[in-house]
């Protein structure tokens, strides 16, 4: 077929991109070389339209060892150990097929972790659904965490965290964003960069086929009504065969034998050969009948578009193919050479002894397009229509009823309980505390993290909303006791053609690396996905933040359970009683407009840092970060995973109790402290100005407020946890 | 006392078992599933995970490995086989244990601690132990026993039932059953009582810092009971 502007636009190409190919080449391309073109400009590739903004992010630290431009970040946790993380959405595949969409999101970046040398030791996951009402959540729900679970559980790595929303902006486009930490020694990571001519390039892991063509280029676009006919585009996964390739890899890697090792992910061999050879400023050449098929009749479009998963593609040493095919042999994979790094800086692929790709590398690569595309501001928000003396007539045990049932606060525990969340035996955080936490294998250290995201702040203010996500990232690894030390992101929002969803995007990176920059919690891994939009429908912008910590000594973690009776909370940070896009604004006043609560970047430092003194001076029983559902909500989840009950008291602000119990300002824990520490842990706030409020003493199993205002913790439970159990298997 | 913890491709609590029973003493060797000899062992574990992928029935393919011939003569011979999980499947395909195990009741994967009643204290696994009631971890997609009526009276007039599912007070009723196993069962001998299948993890309650330690309390009384 010869190649033509229609068949281009076909491919995703714009007209002008088109030109700009047959410009580079000094030619038309052929259906091989404009497939190759078209998965590596597409917007999942090449960043094209979110590049210039994402290069303000601040990636630098002391700790960092890698920053974003690999297959993942690394950070340096001390001992000549290092952690490498990132998080990646799988989005477009999850909503046409749920299970093997989550299923493949969760393999790839295993794929991405372990790549760089590291053995996988946490999963966690921020998941997005429509509306509990619509006719499709429950079953998109279902299948996700199913491929969540059928992935991670076969691989036997835990799935220690994760976050799960409900909201009618996801109706149409589901979001599943995964992440992975691994562990590795400092002095063997392994990195994509090829180095020398001539050196073999090898195809190791599953077969080639037919499956998930144009994956990437389908996750480039909106839906429209036909989406279903996507399917064929969605990977299918075998968690088995990454099981055996992720041992496989880390058995080479022991010697010394590779020079460059990348997996095979989006735009597949494409993709990852040509990143090797840009990388090393090489050329590469391969002869695709070498690529092993499991399909009869590939074509060389087909070989090189496919995006079967479970394969990896390695710059070896000369002379060590015998001894890793061994390794290879042993574990039952593929293993075949199919080329060679050459000083072409060229990709050349040959099929049937002819010559079929002939593409210099930087075509591809620092040529692709990079947009500065126009966005608008994101309007000012609308004022509310709040009635205060209306909200203070509710009564506040039944609206913290209603709020403990609401799908975006009740217990998650149907979903991650089908995730393996203790498997290798280092978990000792499990999922429903503020983050996960797992030991570094026979070493006091462990490491928390968490994965955040608040998309209605976010779709109110993004700047704001952008600066919160960090935030909370922050609060949730100091609430059980570990230092911040980095973050990775996966920036998920609608059209970048569309200004308004341009300027979500613009604005929701500023705030990002505002809050980075000054907690001093540098990006050092993500991804971004754009078009999550169906026709003219996106998605609220939605940011989703993992970030990652570490404890020295993982007997000091803190867990958010109340420990003992007649033990004093505390609230740090200041309640204003910012009402505004609060859960309870959503939920119990149907509110929709107002701000969301302000950032205060020194405060959120400063009471971190005091929270972590605390804690590491033995001072905290239990803490909890306060975030959706305000003070009361925080109080009564700490009361329900402790069994213990709570007498509240309000301080005498100005603010209501409604107000008090249910605002949603920021910066803010609650501590169980014991009391004859009471005068030392208020000496330390004093010293550091961190603002705290007395909120009562730990009881057996009520929570009180006055006589009229009581409710026993088994009842709070109860409208915790029944909900989703219910709705699913309902 | 030397182990052995058979790796299968496919196998992910190896490690973890190996860890757990050096840190009560034994001398562990792992063993690859296509070798053809055991080394000289007291105790063959069959650890968790999804061998072969479990495409095919849990725990079918590695009943069939090359290792597994050894590992039923050691069986055979009166030796110490326990199988945990995946492991506890692939015996049920040996037929070392009679039974089959059943994808869970609601069709989900379950990760949460359970209890288990202590049914027989008759064997090298559970002799001696002070406790009657367990706190062990879970995490199975297929782990719902069940076995024919005959095959259930052969069963229980043989006290082959080594642990049921049950409450922090060893009381044994359908409600605290995660999986929906026939009787709550939630590991067997063979009638010999030398093989043991059970779906909890004991390797992942070793430590206050996981998820309890009352799998210390079954290791530790398990290698007193060999010596």
């Amino acid at each position: 077929m010869i190649v033509n502007e229609k068949i281009a636009i076909d491919h995703g190409l714009k007209k002008d991109e088109y030109k700009k190919i047959c410009e580079l080449l000094k030619r038309t391309p052929n259906m091989t070389e404009l497939g190759i073109f078209s998965a590596m400009w597409n917007e999942h590739c090449s960043y094209k339209s979110s590049r210039l903004h994402l290069k303000k992010l601040p990636t630098k630290g002391k700790q960092v060892i890698q920053g974003p431009g690999e297959n993942a970040g690394v950070i340096d946790i001390g001992d000549n150990d290092a952690i490498v993380f990132k998080i990646e959405s799988h989005n477009h595949p999850s909503f046409i097929e749920p299970y093997q969409g989550a299923a493949t999101g969760v393999g790839g970046i295993m794929r991405d972790v372990f790549t760089m040398g590291a053995r996988p030791i946490a999963n966690l996951n921020s998941i997005h659904f429509g509306s509990s009402q619509h006719k499709k959540t429950k079953n998109l729900l279902r299948g996700v965490v199913h491929g969540i679970g059928g992935y991670g559980n076969c691989m036997g790595v835990p799935t220690i965290a994760g976050q799960t929303s409900f909201d009618s902006s996801y109706n149409g486009n589901i979001l599943v964003n995964a992440m992975t930490l691994g562990l590795v020694k400092k002095d063997k990571i392994f990195y994509s960069k090829a180095a020398g001519l001539n050196k073999p390039v090898i195809y190791v892991g599953s077969k080639t086929g037919r499956d998930g063509i144009h994956g990437a280029s389908m996750a480039s676009a909106s839906f429209d009504d036909k989406i279903e006919e996507k399917k064929p585009t969605v990977q299918v996964g075998d968690p088995f065969t990454e099981k055996l390739l992720l041992e496989a890899c880390l058995e080479l890697m022991e010697g010394d034998s590779i020079i460059a090792i990348q997996d095979m992910g989006a735009a597949g061999l494409t993709s990852s050969s040509i990143e090797m050879a840009s990388k090393g400023n090489l050329g590469i050449e391969i002869n695709l009948n070498k690529v092993p098929c499991r399909e009869t009749k590939m074509t060389p479009y087909e070989i090189m578009l496919s995006e079967s998963q479970e394969r990896m593609l390695i710059v070896l040493e000369n002379g060590k193919e015998e001894q890793a095919k061994k390794i290879f042999d042993k574990w039952n994979l593929d293993f075949a050479v199919i080329g060679k790094t050459t000083k072409s800086k060229k990709i050349e692929l040959f099929f049937d002894s002819e010559k079929v790709a002939d593409i210099p590398v930087n075509t591809l690569v620092e040529n692709s397009p990079m947009y500065d595309r126009k966005w608008k501001k994101a309007k000012l928000p609308k004022k509310n229509k709040i009635n205060k003396d209306d909200i203070n007539n509710l009564k506040i045990i039944q609206v913290l009823k209603k709020i403990l049932a609401n799908p975006n606060i009740c217990s998650k525990e149907w979903i991650w309980q089908q995730y393996d969340h203790t498997v290798m035996g280092d978990t000792i955080q499990k999922p429903g505390g503020d983050s996960g936490v797992v030991r570094v294998h026979g070493s006091n250290k462990a490491v928390a993290a968490s994965v955040d995201s608040s998309a209605v702040y976010c779709w109110a203010h993004p700047l704001t909303g952008g600066k919160q996500v960090v935030c909370e990232s922050f609060r949730n690894l100091v609430s059980v006791g570990a230092k911040p030390i980095a973050i990775t992101n996966c920036l998920n929002f609608g059209s970048p053609e569309n200004e308004e969803n341009m300027g979500e995007f613009v604005e929701c990176v500023q705030g990002i690396g505002e809050a980075s920059s000054y907690l001093k919690f540098p990006v050092v891994s993500g991804n971004v996905s754009f078009y999550n939009q169906t026709k003219d429908q996106g998605i609220k912008p939605t940011p989703s933040i993992g970030g990652v910590g570490l404890i020295n000594d993982y007997t000091k973690m803190i867990t958010m359970d109340f420990k003992e009776v007649d033990n004093v909370v505390l609230v740090i940070g200041k309640t204003e009683g910012h009402i505004d896009q609060s859960l309870f604004a959503r939920v119990i006043l149907d509110e929709k407009n107002g701000p969301p609560p302000e950032i205060n970047l020194f405060n959120e430092k400063n009471n971190g840092e005091t929270v972590l003194k605390l804690i590491d001076s033995n001072f905290i029983k239990s803490a909890h970060d306060i975030s959706l559902g305000g003070i009361i909500t925080a109080v009564s989840k700490m009361c329900i995973k402790g069994n213990k009950g709570i007498n509240l008291k309000k301080p005498k602000y100005l603010i209501s109790e409604i107000e008090y119990f249910f605002a949603e300002d920021q910066g803010r824990y609650i501590v169980e402290i014991s009391k004859k520490d009471q005068k030392k842990v208020i000496d330390i706030l004093n010293k550091n100005a961190v603002h705290y409020d007395d909120l009562g003493t730990i009881n057996e199993n009520m929570l009180f407020l006055n006589e009229k205002t009581k409710v026993t913790i088994d009842e709070l439970k109860g409208f915790n946890t029944k909900w989703l159990k219910e709705y699913m298997r309902n | 006392m030397r182990s052995a913890v058979i790796t299968f491709p496919g196998s992910n609590c190896d490690r973890d078992m190996d860890v757990a029973l050096k840190k009560f003493g034994f001398k562990n060797k792992m063993v690859w599933h296509q070798d053809v000899e055991l080394p000289k062992s007291d105790l063959v574990v069959l650890p968790g995970g999804f061998s072969y992928g479990d495409y095919l029935r849990c725990g079918s393919m590695a009943s069939k490995s090359k290792i597994m011939q050894s590992v039923i003569n050691f069986a055979n011979s009166g030796g110490l086989v326990m199988g945990i999980c995946n492991g506890f499947q692939i015996l049920v395909e040996t037929g070392l244990v009679p039974g089959v195990l059943l994808r869970n009741k609601y069709l989900e994967f379950i990760c949460k601690n359970v209890f288990v009643k202590i049914s027989d204290k008759d064997s090298a696994y559970f002799k001696n132990i002070k406790n009657d009631v367990l706190e062990l971890h879970i995490a199975h997609n297929e782990g719902n026993y069940f076995c024919t009526n005959d095959q259930l009276k052969e069963i229980e007039d043989n006290a082959q039932v080594a642990i049921n599912y049950c409450n922090n007070e060893g009381k044994i009723e359908k409600s605290f059953n995660p999986n929906g196993s026939i009787k709550n069962i939630a590991g067997i001998f063979n009638k010999e009582k030398n093989v043991l299948g059970m779906m909890p993890h004991p390797e992942r309650m070793i430590d206050s810092s996981l998820s309890g330690e009352d799998g210390s309390l079954f290791f530790k009384n398990l290698i007193n009971n060999i010596k």
